[in-house]
């Protein structure tokens, strides 16, 4: 048999190629794909699905490619957080479930954490932040409770193949800022919906240079900007992540995994920005897309500062804040909150005195889950103005109708609890 | 369906999110809790005076925000027939159908008014205005038509099951 000439791909385009078993899949074709691997969490996860798989009197499609991780209603502070807690334990029990976290940090933290991503996968998340595992070279978006009902019974799904937006970074960030800057900036450049539900892959030097969290942050947020995936091409900082994560170097494959040099403009449009150029970058309430430079922002007072979230307290993100807090305190009357993202990184940063720091300089620690980022463990006040280093700000979303919430990097949000309004961090580190 | 049937419209601005359609500090409820809070933060009075077979008509990006589908199912338990809007999340797009839901893609959905009675001709992918004016919409591929159809993925997998144990 002969096989014709290779036509240039993108990676989303071969990532879903592999998983539908074609060669080659064109933009705009729904094709079906095999799925690698399936995670949910408390909330979206066995609560739903446990009564509609009874219902049908069907069973999981294949128990070791499903992950379970308890964060949204975790630690439980009332009789319904309770109830779903136990749902999920109960439920996680009785099935034999191989592969459950349970209140050890939120999911899109812990899945690579423990080692269940790698390139080349194919991937399912019963949450909106999924893309975030698009970070490690996997096709991974997030699906409501019934979809994940028919992925768990027949582990398929379709998908319509993305064309791909590349934002091509050059050069690399200057001190203080972040990759939350950058996916700040692209979601006020493109808006909520501007990603129109393509993949949007991640590019250039200035991603290059970028630590494996950093690079998870531009994922977990290509989901404000209406992607369905959010892509960085493997390399050798994702090898070694990967291996210390405790991925047998086998199973990590980086060579393939790349958008072909030469591709079609029709199927993936490049946009260039400047990453040393790049300015710290705030969102006003109540939209992510409202992202300016942070010198728009004139002196706007704050009351809380919080640092949390998957998008905004791994390991990288407490370093930062630590590195602008570093012998100072938080300013009177401001309330700064710390929520590790997970275990593993609330550990590392407690060895390395990054934990210590951020006590030293008046922060409160909280338990590592999603707690007020999505409103579910409510700690903001009403009418309070918070700048956060969550995903999203809408109106109402972190528990408080009449609460003011700023979205920021974790250098900004230290630097704004020091001086108690929103400010530039590069003023406080020069 | 036919185009016969006509819908009272409820409008709605662009980036209506899901928080708004169901909020995080309902979500710990089934979708019975959930639902009459649907929408309260922008129009109060929605969720108690929406009819079943009513419509919305929306700015766009409407549904952006999370997976979770209790945006779509909250609309689905009020009785609402359909979403027409110029663009949707493709996450709630997903789940509405998922939950036989319609979602009808329609670039002119800002003409329709609050409270005009529309048809909606899925033979010809139009929405018929008050005023006899069609309006066009996306295609929509024919499987996400049988799951509308079907009442939702669930449906159809219990029929799949039924036929393939």
């Amino acid at each position: 048999m002969q096989s014709p000439p290779r036509q240039p791909q993108t990676l989303a385009q071969k990532l879903i190629a592999r998983a539908s078993g074609r060669a080659h899949v064109a933009p705009g074709e729904i094709v079906n794909c095999r799925v690698d691997l399936a995670m949910f969490h408390d909330s979206s996860g066995p609560r739903r699905l446990k009564p509609m798989l009874e219902e049908l009197g069907a069973r999981i499609w294949d128990k070791e490619r499903v992950v379970l991780v308890m964060d949204h209603y975790v630690p439980e502070r009332d009789d319904d957080s309770r109830r779903i807690v136990r749902i999920a334990r109960d439920w996680a029990r009785e099935q034999q479930l191989p592969h459950v976290y349970d209140s050890i940090g939120i999911c899109h933290v812990v899945l690579p954490q423990k080692g269940h991503l790698r390139p080349g996968m194919f991937c399912v998340g019963g949450d909106s932040h999924s893309p975030t595992g698009g970070a490690f070279g996997a096709y991974m978006f997030g699906i409501g409770a019934t979809e994940m009902l028919g992925v768990v019974v027949t582990g398929e799904i379709w998908v319509r193949v993305p064309l791909t937006l590349r934002m091509w970074w050059d050069g690399r960030l200057a001190a203080g800022v972040s990759a939350k800057d950058m996916v700040l900036h692209l979601t006020g450049r493109f808006g909520m919906n501007g990603g129109d539900y393509q993949a949007v892959e991640f590019c250039g030097p200035g991603v290059q240079a970028l630590a494996m969290q950093e690079r998870m942050t531009l994922s977990n947020m290509s989901a404000e900007m209406g992607a369905q995936a959010g892509l960085v091409a493997p390399d050798a900082v994702t090898r070694e992540w990967l291996l210390a994560a405790g991925v047998p170097p086998e199973a990590i494959e980086i060579e393939r995994w790349h958008t072909d040099e030469g591709v079609d403009d029709s199927v993936a449009r490049t946009f260039r920005f400047d990453a040393a150029a790049l300015a710290p970058q705030v969102a006003a309430p109540h939209s992510p897309a409202n992202a300016r430079a942070v010198g728009e922002f004139g002196a706007t007072p704050v009351q809380v500062a919080y640092i949390g979230a998957c998008t905004g307290a791994k390991l990288e993100d407490l370093r930062a804040a630590a590195a602008v807090l570093r012998g100072g305190r938080v300013a009177a009357g401001v309330r700064l909150m710390v929520a590790p993202a997970s275990l593993q990184d609330q550990q590392a940063a407690e060895a390395e005195g990054v934990l210590g720091t951020l006590r030293a300089a008046g922060a409160e620690l909280l338990p590592t889950s999603c707690g007020a980022c999505a409103g579910y463990g409510g700690s903001i006040p009403d009418g309070a103005t918070v700048i956060a280093t969550t995903a999203r700000n809408f109106k109402g979303r972190m528990g408080s109708a009449s609460a003011e919430v700023y979205l920021a990097s974790p250098y900004t949000v230290a630097a704004s609890a020091l001086r108690g309004r929103i400010s530039d961090p590069r003023e406080v580190l020069a | 369906m036919t185009a016969g049937d006509s819908h009272r419209v409820w409008r709605f601005g662009a980036d209506i999110d899901t928080d708004q359609l169901a909020p995080g500090a309902y979500m710990k409820l089934g979708i019975e809790g959930i639902a009459p809070h649907c929408l309260e933060g922008v129009r109060p009075e929605f969720a108690p005076k929406v009819q079943a077979g009513d419509v919305l008509a929306a700015g766009p990006n409407f549904g952006i925000g999370s997976s979770r589908e209790q945006a779509a199912a909250a609309l689905v338990q009020l009785g609402v027939r359909a979403v027409i809007a110029p663009s949707f999340s493709g996450l709630f797009f997903r789940n509405a159908f998922n939950l036989g839901l319609l979602l009808l893609t329609c670039r002119e959905a800002e003409v329709l008014r609050e409270g005009e009675r529309v048809a909606l001709d899925l033979q010809a992918m139009q929405v018929v205005a008050g005023d006899g004016r069609r309006l066009a919409c996306d295609p929509i591929p024919a499987f996400l038509l049988e799951m509308v159809a079907a009442g939702g993925l669930m449906n159809q997998l219990r029929r799949r099951l039924q036929t393939n144990p």
